[in-house]
């Protein structure tokens, strides 16, 4: 526990000892704003919820979170690093956890400077906030997800790029999955039960619970098991350095 | 405290390392000889913990490196080729999170980043970031590093490279010191460090020991015997390093 600890310690002043915290942050809220207020309509609409906000999520962190997941094991390879860190007493996983658990708590950060939106909200109307606090929670396990899925790619290379490119590529098809137009388009030839099953692997179709305000044992459960298969990869490429 | 035995690493087809059996007691300073690619930091990466013998066993104070590593790795201290350091941070932070990394924090870890400090001629960049210290300095951070727990086990891949002579002078009489109350193992290829620190000295060639000894068993002129001992240009086809 120490050590995880101490990994993550040393992960997050890395984040904000460089500038890569602080664009991310300025570019992560500029979007959201964009997304939620202009192109989703957030007052146009007339209803006092987050809709708007939380359904531009699974999209806006296809591409910013590989972009915040992509240096945590590339850079370590590439420097060498990842030598001294595994010549240290301490267990690969320890490391891993170490890792994930610094840029999970980065993007909660950012999730966190997002609050405006929920004051605004509050104040123009009377929006279930318990829905709310079950969005927040879904979009938290939504980045989750894509960061385990992005430590696994990067520690299979020493390029940054390709790493990120690995990731939104995974990503995407998390997405697609169960994506409205990708199960349209299914359903021209597939069975309905094919349809489901494809569409469970989807985070859209496990995000959309969270959304309405449900917090589900078994949408809990997926992305807990993507962020547990993803790591576990992620212990498995390690290995064989 | 170090003993290895019968040990192989493969890459594929080509044998890396190729059976090396040797020890190395407390109170030893075993320089590691041969050209480029004989295997040396292979060896040295098995003996750490960073890359599992495809044969044969290395023993670390007792334990089985691949049994029990945890063990081993607190033993040891190790500074790896090209001296990897994260960049990003202080020299103060980096000694300061392998010293937590090492189970020190409070006043043991200020004691202990102290001392490597001092050792190491550090104290004038304590507060400079990494990747904007000359490479001389890099290194003994990264030296700094590898004695922050004061291991009885010192791996130190190259601890001379990329230093200007009075460096080196200074790096060479820190390992004969340490070397009174270690077991430290570190490589070259610089035959004049064999005689200016070593109590023994192994030379490998090919994967496979060559020649061990003091410098005086060995013979001299010290070059002439690297060179009869091994094959020029050992980077023939196939011998790729990883």
């Amino acid at each position: 526990m120490r050590n995880i600890v101490v990994i993550a310690k040393r992960e997050l002043g890395s984040y904000f000892g460089s500038p890569v915290a602080y664009v991310f942050l300025v570019i992560f809220l500029l979007l959201t704003g964009f997304f939620t207020f202009t192109a989703g309509q957030f007052f146009e609409r007339g209803e006092a919820s987050l809709g708007a906000f939380f359904g531009w999520h699974p999209w806006l962190y296809l591409v910013l979170v590989p972009a915040v997941g992509m240096r945590l094991w590339a850079e370590e390879r590439r420097a060498g690093t990842l030598e001294l860190l595994m010549t240290m007493p301490l267990t690969p996983w320890q490391a891993i956890l170490g890792k994930f658990f610094a840029s999970w708590i980065f993007i909660a950060i950012a999730l966190g400077l997002t609050f405006p939106v929920v004051v605004t909200a509050n104040v123009l109307g009377s929006p279930d906030n318990g829905m709310i606090f079950a969005g927040y929670l879904g979009s938290l396990f939504l980045a989750g997800a894509y960061l385990a899925v992005t430590c696994m790619t990067s520690a299979m290379t020493r390029n940054q790029v390709v790493a990120f490119i690995l990731s939104v590529v995974a990503c995407l098809f998390l997405i697609l999955a169960g994506f409205n137009p990708v199960t349209d388009l299914l359903a021209r030839w597939a069975s309905p039960a094919f349809i489901d099953t494809v569409a469970a692997f989807s985070v859209v179709t496990h995000f959309d619970g969270f959304q309405k305000g449900v917090i589900d044992s078994r949408d809990l459960a997926y992305f807990l098991s993507v962020i547990g298969f993803s790591l576990f990869a992620t212990s498995i490429v390690l290995r064989n350095r | 405290m170090i003993k290895i035995d019968n040990l192989v690493k493969a890459f594929g087809a080509k044998r890396a390392v190729d059976g090396i059996s040797f020890s190395v007691e407390r109170g030893e300073v075993v320089g590691f000889l041969g050209p480029n690619g004989s295997g040396k930091s292979t060896t040295m990466r098995m003996i750490t913990g960073y890359y599992a013998p495809t044969s044969g066993s290395v023993r670390v104070g007792g334990h089985d490196v691949a049994e029990s590593p945890m063990q081993t790795k607190r033993l040891i201290g190790y500074l790896p080729e090209n001296a990897a350091a994260y960049t990003d941070m202080t020299v103060r932070g980096f000694l300061g999170f392998a010293a937590e990394l090492r189970g020190l924090s409070g006043n043991a870890k200020g004691k202990a980043v102290a001392q490597a400090v001092e050792r190491c001629f550090l104290a004038s960049v304590l507060h400079q970031s990494i990747d904007t210290l000359s490479k001389g300095y890099r290194h003994r951070t990264c030296l700094a590093q590898a004695l922050i727990h004061d291991p009885d086990v010192l791996i130190l891949d190259e601890p001379t490279d990329g230093l200007d002579p009075n460096q080196k002078h200074e790096v060479r009489n820190l390992i004969k010191e340490l070397g009174r109350s270690k077991a430290v193992v570190f490589s070259t290829h610089i035959l004049e460090e064999v005689d200016a620190a070593c109590t023994r000295a192994i030379i490998i060639d090919r994967g496979r020991i060559v020649a061990q000894g003091t410098p005086d068993e060995l013979g001299r002129p010290l070059d002439a015997v690297f060179r009869r001992l091994t094959i020029p240009d050992t980077a023939v086809p196939g011998t790729v390093k990883k």
